[in-house]
């Protein structure tokens, strides 16, 4: 199981090496390891469905409760499954789509990267695990959105999709520590062991706030949906991959994993309900408007989402039934419609639909695909869709008091979305061929085949449905019930009021689509509202963001040193003001002072002269000289008062400084220039200010019991353990040995640092 | 700065201070010295040549910019830290040999790792001087 998941990370470590052997047509060979993983999953088929407690545990890090423990139930099979399934006509597509592409190899290596991401995510059985696969997926994504990355604009949606996904898996972590404080577990199924008390705990609101904006952000509900259409930038399988079956899905498979611990309270229904209907409808909506294929594929896909969330807020075994399916029909027509929206892109140029029209004159067998998920889409029977559909109106119906309103909003979802479905599946394959397209051609079978394929499935499974009810279907949706579920998926129900609906719903699609035809002019007006998106708040508010910090920054750091030292000094002489204001224990001890000798009394001396005259000369050399006298002078009392080693590194550094100062005096003028005297009296007065207080400060040190423990077993051990006599050197290179590898590490990236800006600053004027 | 007195005493000074530094290096752990203070000397001796010959005559005594003497030194310390893993010690576990050497002394890990910490000073000092005799 472990290397069922790695096995995506391990080749895409490999993919450079394999890189030049795969050059040429042999990318394909690839689509090898997804398949394989379907074949394995499918293997574990018969032992899910006997309900087998699928565990596997490897211990990682134990010390803070991470251990790789993998769980396979329905769920996590379903969404292996898809992953898997999906991925694999992915991958076969890829291979025809991106032919020739100088960086395919790079693009594959993402694409299993996250595949594996995915695989780890929906197989988790540890919280802290479930986080780490989950920011794995919106870093792979980030790269695989980005991967033309010589265009801007499909920079600029990575990084937004990876700001939004990525601080949305922020907020999952601190939801994911709040739950294991108030279930004592990371382990999912030990929370679920011990659920019942979850909803009464006091962090339980809390819980749910951190885990929803998670959720939310991944799954593109409103407001966080935005990033899904721009994330359309990246090529059309990934598109596919990420849209269809995975990315997106990945909070809804957090939401309905986290249904039976969490759910079944009034604030978790209450929540889903609303967000995910105003997401359906909302993006469903704008969907009419766009003529973009891949743009309203991608409205579509926000709408499909929020339907899905909007079932599990019902949260009563019917729309948990129904959310199950509709998981499984959507991916199956949505990753159709992608890979088909991918196709048209690839052989006519474009993706606008009021131009694309009669394609099925040139491409018959990728029009049927996009017709047979168009049904499925639209919900006619017998398609796969019919099924999903019915069973929503089913679960909204019997929601309770609210089953008009709910039922309503699912009505009109259904019908703007059977709109889209035909408009991206049927009418560009309909009515008469334009000029433009005629030379268009059918593109290699490794690319329509994978859409036919899943478009077929969308039938077969509306017409047999045991075929996957029992061994996927039923596993999958009592994973996230505590009962075991009833149900039997049929195509006919007879004559009832959930026939009715969906006759009205197919009905009115239609109308609509005949009625609405979609045109620039729609979208312009639609436009028009830009301004008040979430998207465009969101990007002010980014932008207003960096003006403040640019101000900010400008005005604490302008650039004069001067200016630096005195916030510095004037900040830390207010905060020991203040410290010192609360009382000073000073027990100043003047017996001790006796045994000054002469010498100290000499070093002082010259220390005070040299002071006086760095401060009051003119000439700038002669300032440094005396400070260099100054520094010599500690050096002399740190000797005095045995620091040997203290002292001989002070002597170096101070040579070393003075001579730095030396150098860069030659640029500086030669003399002080006055400042003006107020400015003078204002340094003057701090610079007192402060020397008093810091002096204060170090006789108040003084006074505090000094703990001699940690000396005295560094004196005693120096030479027992560590076979040094000296026992500051043995504390540098032996028992405090890490630090000091951590201390010259930082000198090297200072100097490199410095080395850096310097040669920027003088190689600029040569550039101009 | 070029007097020929200043000249020709560099020119003793460098391998006298050189010598010394080491010395200073070898004898840190039982006497007052060590990598840093070592590492610091050295660098002193280099940057009084460079001030007195040129910089263009002090590089040309190195073989290689001496940069390079950052990760060498940094690779060093990290190795002879990561040394006693091989006979499965804890990391920076101390090693010593059984026997002193002649002049050397008591030779261990640490001694290694002390002469890491010497080049990594090194070549920090010299790249932040060199760079800002350059540049002016």
């Amino acid at each position: 199981m472990l290397l069922a998941i790695l096995s995506g990370f391990i080749l895409a470590i490999l993919l450079p090496l394999l890189k030049n052997i795969l050059r040429g047509g042999l990318f394909i060979l690839l689509s090898a390891l997804p398949l394989s993983l379907f074949v394995y999953f499918l293997s574990w088929l018969p032992e899910v469905k006997a309900g087998g407690d699928l565990l596997f545990s490897y211990q990682w890090v134990p010390s803070a409760n991470v251990n790789l423990s993998f769980q396979l139930d329905g769920l996590a099979m379903l969404f292996c499954l898809l992953i898997t399934g999906i991925g694999s006509l992915v991958f076969i597509y890829t291979s025809s789509y991106l032919k020739g592409h100088p960086y395919l190899g790079r693009f594959y290596g993402y694409l299993s990267m996250f595949m594996a991401s995915m695989l780890g995510l929906v197989l988790s059985d540890n919280l802290l695990l479930i986080f780490i696969f989950w920011e794995l997926t919106s870093i792979s994504s980030f790269f695989l959105i980005g991967f033309n990355n010589d265009s801007e604009a499909s920079r600029k949606s990575a990084l937004l999709a990876l700001s939004i996904t990525g601080i949305g898996g922020l907020f999952l972590l601190v939801g994911f520590v709040l739950l294991n404080q108030a279930g004592g577990h990371y382990s999912f199924t030990a929370l679920l062991n011990s659920s019942p008390d979850l909803a009464s705990h006091p962090m339980y609101g809390w819980i749910l706030f951190f885990l929803f904006i998670g959720a939310f952000t991944k799954s593109a509900q409103f407001p966080f949906h935005f990033w899904l259409p721009g994330a359309m930038k990246a090529p059309t399988p990934v598109s596919t991959y990420l849209h269809s079956a995975t990315m997106v899905k990945a909070g809804i498979y957090l939401l309905a994993r986290f249904t039976p611990v969490l759910g079944e309270t009034v604030w978790w229904n209450g929540t889903l309900t609303l967000v995910g209907g105003v997401t359906m409808l909302y993006a469903v909506i704008h969907a009419l408007f766009r003529i973009d294929l891949k743009g309203i594929l991608a409205y579509s896909t926000i709408s499909a989402l929020g339907l899905i969330v909007f079932l599990l807020g019902i949260g009563t075994p019917e729309s948990l039934l129904a959310a199950t399916v509709f998981i499984l029909v959507h991916a199956l027509y949505k990753a159709t419609l992608f890979l088909v929206t991918g196709i048209i892109d690839h052989e006519t140029g474009t993706r606008d639909v009021t131009r694309l029209a009669g394609l099925n004159k040139v491409m018959l067998p990728v029009g049927i695909a996009a017709f047979m998920a168009a049904l499925s889409n639209a919900g006619i029977p017998p398609t796969f869709g019919f099924l999903g559909k019915d069973l929503i109106y089913d679960a909204t119906l019997r929601s309770g008091s609210l089953f008009v309103l709910l039922t309503g909003a699912a009505v009109v979802t259904n019908i703007c979305l059977l709109f889209t479905g035909f408009k991206a599946g049927i009418s560009p394959f309909v009515g008469p061929l334009p000029q433009e397209f005629k030379q268009v051609h059918l593109p290699s079978p490794l690319m329509w085949i994978p859409p036919l394929l899943l478009a077929s499935c969308g039938i077969v499974f509306g017409l047999f449905p045991f075929l996957i009810e029992g061994s996927l279907l039923v596993p999958a949706v009592s994973s996230l019930l505590s009962t075991a579920p009833d149900f039997h998926l049929q195509l006919w129900h007879g004559f009832n009021i959930i026939l009715l609906l969906s006759t009205i719903t197919i009905g009115s699609g239609i109308f609509l689509f005949y009625y609405l035809q979609s045109s620039e002019s729609k979208l312009a007006w639609v436009s028009r509202f830009e301004p008040f998106s979430p998207k465009s708040v969101l990007v002010g508010m980014a932008k207003g963001f960096a003006l403040f910090s640019a101000a900010w920054t400008n005005l604490w750091q302008n650039g004069k040193l001067r200016h630096y030292v005195f916030t510095i000094m004037a900040f830390l002489t207010v905060l020991l003001a203040v410290r010192f204001l609360q009382g000073i224990r000073l027990n100043l001890n003047l017996q001790s002072l006796s045994d000054l000798a002469f010498y100290d009394v000499a070093v002082l001396l010259i220390m005070a002269t040299s002071i006086l005259f760095a401060v009051f000369t003119k000439s700038r050399l002669q300032a440094l000289a005396s400070v260099g006298v100054m520094g010599f002078c500690i050096c002399l009392i740190f000797l005095f008062y045995s620091a040997p080693d203290l002292a001989m590194t002070q002597f170096s550094i101070d040579t070393l400084t003075v001579i730095l100062f030396v150098l860069v005096l030659q640029k500086l003028p030669g003399y002080i220039k006055e400042e003006s005297k107020a400015i003078m009296w204002r340094d003057g007065i701090l610079a007192f200010c402060f020397g008093t207080l810091i002096c204060i400060l170090a006789l108040e040190v003084l006074q505090e019991p000094l703990h001699r423990e940690i000396s005295k077993y560094y004196a005693e051990n120096a030479y027992t353990m560590a076979k040094g006599k000296n026992v500051v050197n043995v504390i540098l290179v032996d028992f405090r040995g890490f630090d000091t590898m951590v201390e010259i590490t930082v000198l090297a990236i200072a100097a490199l640092g410095v080395s850096g800006l310097l040669r920027l600053s003088t190689r600029k004027p040569e550039n101009k | 700065m070029r007097s020929l007195i200043f000249r020709t005493a560099a020119g003793y000074l460098l391998p006298i201070l050189l010598l010394f530094s080491v010395f200073i290096l070898l004898r840190g752990h039982y006497l007052p010295g060590g990598g840093f203070v070592g590492g610091l000397i050295a660098s002193i001796a280099f940057v009084l040549h460079s001030i007195a010959n040129g910089i263009e005559n002090t590089k040309k005594i190195f073989k290689f910019h001496p940069r390079i003497l950052m990760p060498m030194g940094l690779c060093l310390s990290l190795f002879s830290g990561l040394s006693p893993l091989l006979v499965n010690k804890p990391f920076m576990t101390g090693l010593w040999f059984k026997e002193p050497f002649p002049v050397i002394g008591m030779v261990g890990s640490a001694l290694f790792f002390d002469i890491g910490v010497y080049l990594v000073v090194i070549g920090v000092v010299l790249t932040i001087i060199f760079t800002i005799l350059e540049s002016i």
